[in-house]
């Protein structure tokens, strides 16, 4: 369902995303492509394909631009950006800076160009230009009728290929009392015309932190509830302490290891009991977020008709090459990935267009998909963990640099955090980094180029890095495991040599 | 100086004790309960009493008899107030009625240092008299009573641990830690032994890392890389892991005590103090919820917390016994610092016991800023046997002697050095 439309950049966001009186297609023939999500990998699927020469039609239940760029990515970072420049203010004697008295919070400003950043970046993914680009765009709900037919709107297309791009949606925890008290998600968070003065983060993944923190610096108390006992459990024990280290500074606080085991309202705000262990007790909020996972949109396309096996929250069942169990469908994206990223998204859809049109062999097990949780500092990780490859009895070396020994986080005041960079052991072979800094979603991407590319750290260690940056910590790790290749023997020939 | 130091830090087990039961309170602070892995300290400082003349062998004998025949017959079972249950016992104790205290956890490690302590006794007391004797027999049943295989909770690897509450904690072993000591004292157990694939599953999430240009196995707080340490004899000893490094357990804290020196000297939050004999960043007391202007920004102060480097958590608090604590690994760096800490401080030690924390930066009575109220068990257990590790190697040569011990470790895939 479409949003209510309030503001004028609302109006040109739903404009761009679903333009009003718009007329589908008819359909006629068969397409060599069928896209159904028009979301970032959709839409990337059926624009490349397109370009390509292929008839491809694309059904978009709703908005396109998916998840990310109507209640996403780019809304929580806009929010994201305004929260850091607070929290500047708030610290500016670090910089040696002062300012001077309140720094009140208009929080109607701050949503306001998070709208705007929305309507700019919204022309880009418009349903206009998909049409201008060659694709038979179609609105209204998706569903297979056979193994290679699918209705839309009243018509039957027919297909060479399909490919299933239907994203996921925020799961929401089946707690009593919650659903009648009322609730905010990712999608309606970015509505809110006014800063709550207490609100409960229901799950502390990567999208409940950003949120909390940034809501937080707007000047929200804000409780973190999640029922896992470790903070960020998929990411490395250190890069969690140092954003729980940070979040506390900011004031959120954290409670984990607990349950919210029911919601009431009282006095017109909302009660939340919680349990850790053995212990009960409730906080008082304005209002509840809930961000603990998402689950895959497979719900209405009738894929038994299809035959493509599918299970109710991981989505679609896709093989190595992203194939559905009908060898004509193919599937890219949220609703069939463990890692749900726009760039993942984007990654997978290529590759499965590739393999579906092309007769590719790209396997989703060899692409190298980084991925970044936007809080302060930001946690970035691409290739595998340390207990992963040791699993896998890989031997490994960890070089770790310290963002307080890199000249340039100091002189910013940007000093908490690391580069790790995992390597094979006895090679130079990257296997894996881990990078918790103020920039390290923009510093984690030449250590993907790396790994994509078989550089290996000696490589890194000889490629000149401008100075001061930030990303020169990778830099000196690289610098690490040459110094480390210095065993004594070969400091004794040096030795020798220079003695001759 | 250390024996000054050794001997103050002793006196806290003659001065915190429960004579009747054995137990020792956790802190000196009124009202605090016993701590069970304080008891375990507390039973291996008894031999370096009686070796240093500290105390007759006969008193020895008494108080850790009455400690054994405690923890033999005291309750065992599911009820919210026993003792313990399936042979581990709660972590915190009442002082008066031996009874669980604060709803505290069913703790398998805290248990493992209390072992640790019984299975010392059991080695240190091999006299044929019928006191002596009975310590042997007490020590045996309690350590083939704990059901260490139930303390997996049907997983891989040991729980931390359980409440009759609510059941098994959540939390697992993550990362190296202090749980060496548990896995070794599990794998080696009579009865109900953990299995051999346990550990090869937790040195799974261990982190070898070159951090300052030093490699070592990581974790922050360096109690963690003494605790064990405080028993087992790590020198020359290999796992697996150790193999693939070509190091041991021994060196890596040498090598830990070496990046929380740099690391002080860094000082990336600036506090006040730190520097090349001023560091110690480990499990202790601290000022509390505090915020701290400096000249980086503000910072916020912890309680009693894992302060650890390079990564945290680090709010300017250091705890002293961990310096003394690391005298056997790097001698030349740990004696410096302390004496660096009686010149620049001396208003941090009373009658030479050690405090849990200290913190220069924020205000106090004297130089050292705030200190720490009263003394802390485990503190002064750890200072009493790593002294002694580094004066005699008692402790070690002790429990090289326990079967248990040796057969844990080999099973943990241990080999070489004493073990051969």
């Amino acid at each position: 369902m479409s949003k209510p439309v309030f503001s004028r950049e609302e109006r040109a966001v739903a404009a761009n995303a679903h333009p009003p009186g718009w007329r589908n297609p008819k359909a006629a023939g068969r397409y060599d492509l069928v896209v159904i999500g028009a979301g970032p990998g959709g839409a990337t699927a059926a624009r490349e394909a397109a370009a390509l020469g292929a008839r491809v039609a694309l059904i978009e239940r709703d908005r396109v631009g998916g998840h990310c760029l109507n209640d996403g990515c780019v809304s929580s970072k806009a929010l994201i950006r305004t929260a850091r420049f607070y929290a500047e203010m708030r610290d500016a004697e670090i910089l040696g800076g002062q300012v001077q008295g309140d720094h009140p919070i208009d929080f109607a400003a701050i949503m306001a160009r998070m709208k705007r950043v929305q309507m700019r970046l919204s022309g880009a993914y418009s349903a206009q230009r998909l049409s201008e680009a060659g694709i038979d765009l179609y609105f209204g709900a998706a569903a297979f009728c056979g193994s290679d037919t699918v209705s839309v709107a009243g018509e039957v297309l027919r297909f060479s290929k399909a490919l299933i791009a239907t994203g996921a949606r925020v799961m929401t925890p089946a707690i009593p009392g919650l659903a009648e008290a009322g609730y905010l998600t990712n999608q309606t968070i970015f509505n809110l015309t006014e800063c709550p003065r207490r609100l409960l983060v229901v799950g502390g993944g990567p999208l409940g932190c950003e949120l909390a923190q940034a809501f937080c610096r707007f000047g929200a108390h804000v409780i973190i509830a999640q029922d896992n006992p470790t903070f960020l459990p998929k990411e490395e024990r250190d890069a969690a302490q140092i954003l729980s280290d940070s979040m506390a500074h900011d004031g959120v606080e954290i409670h984990l290891n607990t349950e919210v085991v029911a919601v009431r309202v009282e006095g017109g705000r909302k009660c939340v009991d919680l349990v850790s262990e053995d212990d009960r007790f409730s906080v008082l909020v304005d209002d509840i977020a809930v961000g603990a996972g998402r689950m895959a949109n497979v719900e209405g396309l009738n894929l038994e008709a299809a035959g493509v096996e599918y299970e109710a929250g991981t989505g679609v069942r896709v093989d190595d090459f992203l194939r559905t169990s009908n060898p004509r469908i193919f599937a890219a994206g949220d609703v069939c990935l463990e890692h749900k990223f726009t760039h993942a998204a984007e990654a997978s859809a290529r590759l499965a267009l590739g393999n579906a049109l092309f007769l590719g062999h790209q396997r989703l097990s060899a692409l190298v998909i980084p991925w970044c949780t936007y809080t302060d500092p930001e946690i970035a990780h691409v290739g595998v963990y340390v207990q992963e490859a040791r699993e896998q009895a890989i031997p490994v070396r960890t070089f770790t640099i310290l963002m307080h020994d890199v000249d340039r986080a100091v002189t910013d005041g940007e000093d908490a955090g690391f580069v790790k960079i995992h390597v094979r052991a006895g090679s130079d072979q990257i296997l894996g980094a881990t990078i918790v800094a103020r920039h390290a979603g923009e510093m984690i991407n030449g250590l993907s180029l790396a790994i994509t590319s078989g550089i290996g750290l000696e490589a890194l260690a000889r490629v000149i890095h401008t100075y001061p940056t930030q990303a020169e910590a990778i830099k000196l790790a690289a610098e690490a495991y040459q110094r480390s290749r210095l065993t004594p023997r070969l400091k004794a020939i040096a030795a020798r040599w220079l003695a001759r | 100086m250390l024996d000054r130091f050794q001997c103050a830090a002793f006196g806290y087990f003659l001065d915190h004790v429960d004579q009747r039961t054995g137990l020792v309170a956790d802190t000196s602070r009124p009202g605090s309960p016993a701590s069970i892995a304080v008891v375990g300290f507390a039973l291996s400082c008894y031999p370096v009493g009686v070796e240093r003349g500290w105390m007759e062998r006969a008193d020895a004998v008494a108080r850790t008899l009455a400690t054994l025949r405690f923890f033999c017959d005291s309750p065992q079972s599911d009820a919210v107030d026993a003792t313990g249950f399936k042979g581990f016992y709660y972590h915190f104790l009442d002082m008066e009625t031996g009874r669980r205290a604060w709803k505290s956890e069913l703790s398998l490690i805290d248990t493992t240092l209390l072992l640790a302590g019984v299975l010392t006794a059991q080695s240190y007391f091999d006299r044929d008299t019928p006191d002596e004797i009975e310590i042997r027999d007490c020590a045996g049943a309690i350590y083939h009573r704990i059901d260490w295989q139930w303390a997996q909770g049907k997983g891989t690897t040991a729980r931390h641990g359980w409440k009759p509450e609510s059941g098994f904690l959540h939390y697992g072993w993550e990362g190296y830690s202090e749980a060496t000591l548990l896995y070794v004292l599990g794998l080696g157990s009579p009865s109900y032994p953990l299995p051999a694939d346990s550990f090869g599953a937790w040195t799974a999430t261990y982190q070898w890392e070159n951090i300052y240009d030093v490699e070592y196995l990581y974790a922050g707080p360096l109690f963690v890389h003494h605790f064990s340490q405080a028993w087992i004899d790590f020198r020359g000893i290999r796992d697996d892991f150790m193999r693939e490094k070509d190091s041991d357990y021994f060196e890596n804290t040498r090598r830990a005590i070496l990046v929380q020196r740099d690391y002080a000297q860094r000082n990336p939050h600036e506090f006040k103090g730190y520097g090349q004999d001023c560091w110690g960043f480990s499990a202790n007391d601290g000022p509390g919820r505090r915020v701290m202007s400096l000249a980086g920004g503000r910072r916020h102060t912890f309680g009693y917390a894992a302060r650890g480097v390079p990564f945290g958590p680090d709010d300017g608090t250091l705890s002293p016994s961990a310096i003394l604590a690391s005298l056997p690994f790097a001698p030349r760096m740990s004696l410096s610092a302390i004496r660096h800490l009686c010149r620049h401080y001396p208003n941090l030690m009373r009658d030479w016991r050690l405090p849990s924390g200290f913190n220069p930066t924020l205000a106090g009575d004297g130089p050292a800023g705030w200190i720490s109220e009263g003394y802390f068990g485990l503190d002064q257990g750890i200072v009493v046997l790593m002294i002694e590790n580094y004066r005699s190697g008692l402790i070690w040569r002790l429990m090289r002697g326990c079967g248990a011990v040796a057969s844990g470790l080999r099973r943990a895939g241990f080999t070489g050095g004493w073990l051969s």
